[in-house]
């Protein structure tokens, strides 16, 4: 009877396994049948280095430069915002705080978490794109400027819960390594416990990094859908999702513009794999 | 002749409402190794913990009272913490080396002063890996992770890493009980021939350890000081009873 529970216990963990892998290879093998088409009509150059789309144009062209970049700036700018208080926060809640505060301010950072990001953009589209129109002068408050500001509040629970776990597991020994030589808390932080953490906080940079350029719905809402390259922090773009998304419901089953919609999925695969390998190599290798 | 260097007056200790150390008054003398012995839970980490305000980090902690060093109260509301902590050096029960190269854990003690010298750090880094006794063993591989090394080797470097700050005083925290006999009896060689520089508080659970390398013992138990005096008399002639228990072996 044991032994029975003992093999039905593996299988049933074997076959869930099995089962993820499975989901994510039917993903990417739908993603590449989809996608790959596109490339008997669109030449692979002028999809990677031509700003121009226009997939409804009586002269189609499929260039996704301008896509990449939309998703590039919002995300960056996302970072930008969430990197330094997401931090900021984790190191608040695991190095300064008081067990009181931190029990208040831990559990508010995951209702920020469990928004969803329908609400974010709402909020973009409601409170701050007026409120940039107001106060900075310009004539629309849907841009990456916004798109950014609305990614990264989103993004900043991500680095820092994370980033937190990662601070909270640095051994309490090593903290009094470096008291015990005379340095302050802030030496502390910045020299001994972050580096030590430094796995797990470039991870949730990663982590952050892999949903901003993965999130749909709020550049929907508010990154203003431009294809263009932007010149200018409050220029309107349009990031790949963007284009996934709301094109998808208007393009004809089977033709170049649904194949090339597949096709801006197989980029944006592409740019979190090529991430995630990156922190992979660059984490596991270096103890310095 | 020897000197005072540590005088504790009216020590008394709390953790919330457990009183650890009772009021105690207690001497170290200038370049001599002193141990503290006693059964587990008496307070020995604890006193040792007082001399560099490490229990300041535990918000449960109360402390009365004064300890003093070269006369000035190092708990006064003007001294300035990580002064104390430079000038007296702790080593832990484990070694704790930060996960950087053996010359970064080395030289962080100058370089948070803000030295950055390369010539100075050098000679500091190389001076007290030689004094530590490990020198030779890492010349090659300063710039390696710390974490490579053997456990002793690393507890070496840990003790470097406190010299580099020329301390006066170095608190060991029953440095060997996670080593193996031959890396205790180098780092037991070691602390006598510190001995010259530093004065050593050394906590200690192995008996023969104490009687090996200090000069003075105190046997504290419960959370008092039962016993202190030159280490041979103490060994030889106790003069408390429970004091001649814990050293044959009675309780502990
Ligand atoms: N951080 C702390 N918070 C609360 N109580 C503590 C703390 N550290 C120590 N104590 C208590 O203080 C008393 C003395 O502990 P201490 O660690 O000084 O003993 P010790 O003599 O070093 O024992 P051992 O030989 O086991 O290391 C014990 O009763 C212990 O429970
Ligand atoms: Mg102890």
């Amino acid at each position: 009877m044991k032994v029975f529970k003992e093999i039905l216990f593996k299988a049933v963990t074997y076959f869930a396994a099995i089962f993820s892998i499975l989901a994510l290879f039917g993903i990417i093998l739908t993603l590449f049948m989809e996608g790959i088409p596109m490339f008997q009509e669109v030449s692979l150059r002028e999809f990677l280095f031509s700003s121009a789309w226009y997939p409804t144009n009586e002269h189609q062209s499929f260039g996704a430069l301008a896509l990449f970049f939309g998703s590039l700036a919002v995300t960056i700018g996302a970072l930008v915002i969430a990197v330094p208080i997401g931090l900021g926060t984790a190191v608040y809640i695991s190095e300064i705080a008081g067990s009181r505060t931190k029990e208040i301010i831990k559990p508010m950072i995951e209702l920020l978490a469990g928004i969803p990001s329908v609400v974010y953009g709402l909020f973009g589209m409601a409170f701050l794109a007026p409120f940039l129109i107001r106060n900075i002068g310009i004539d629309s408050g849907l841009n990456i400027f916004t798109a950014s500001i609305v990614l990264g509040i989103m993004i900043i629970p991500i680095i820092s819960s994370m980033s937190e776990d990662a601070l909270s597991t640095v051994p309490r020994a090593l903290r009094e390594a470096s008291y015990g030589l005379g340095a302050t808390r802030w030496e502390t932080i910045t020299r001994v416990v972050i580096p030590s953490a430094k796995t797990g906080i470039i991870g949730s940079f990663v982590l952050g990094f892999g949903r901003a350029i993965g999130e749909t719905m709020v550049v929907i809402m508010v990154a203003g859908g431009a294809a263009q390259i932007p010149s200018s922090v409050f220029d309107p773009v349009r990031p790949l999702t963007t284009s996934i998304a709301v094109e998808m419901a208007e393009t004809v089953l089977g033709s170049i513009h649904f194949h090339s919609l597949f096709a801006l999925a197989i980029m944006l695969f592409i740019i979190t794999f090529i991430t995630n390998l990156f922190t992979e190599l660059f984490l596991f290798k270096k103890v310095k | 002749m020897v000197k005072e260097l540590i005088k504790t007056k009216n020590l008394k200790l709390w953790f919330t409402d457990n009183y650890v150390l009772h009021d105690l008054d207690f001497t170290v003398y200038e370049k001599k190794i002193t141990a503290l012995i006693g059964p587990s839970g008496c307070g020995k980490s604890t006193l040792l913990r007082s001399f560099n305000r490490m229990n300041d980090l535990i918000p449960e902690c109360k402390i009365e009272g004064e300890i003093l060093l070269e006369g000035q109260n190092i708990y006064d509301s003007k001294a300035d913490v990580t002064d104390v902590r430079t000038k007296i050096g702790m080593v832990f029960q484990r070694p704790n080396p930060f996960p950087k190269t053996i010359y970064n854990n080395v030289a962080y003690g100058l370089q948070i002063r803000g030295e950055k010298r390369k010539s100075v750090l050098d000679d500091v880094v190389e001076k007290s890996l030689r004094d530590a006794w490990i020198w030779d063993e890492v010349k090659d591989r300063l710039h390696t992770s710390a974490l490579s090394l053997s456990g002793g080797q690393q507890q070496r470097m840990c003790i470097a890493r406190a010299l580099a700050n020329q301390p006066k005083v170095l608190l060991l925290d029953e440095p060997t009980s996670a080593l193996d006999p031959k890396s205790t009896a180098k780092i037991e060689e070691l602390c006598i021939d510190l001995k010259d520089k530093v004065t050593i508080l050394i906590v200690t659970h192995n008996i023969a350890q104490a009687g090996r390398i200090s000069d003075y013992t105190t046997f504290m138990y419960l959370g008092d000081i039962i016993e202190f005096g030159e280490t041979k008399r103490v060994f030889t002639v106790p003069k408390d009873k429970r004091t001649e228990d814990y050293l044959t072996g009675v309780f502990g």
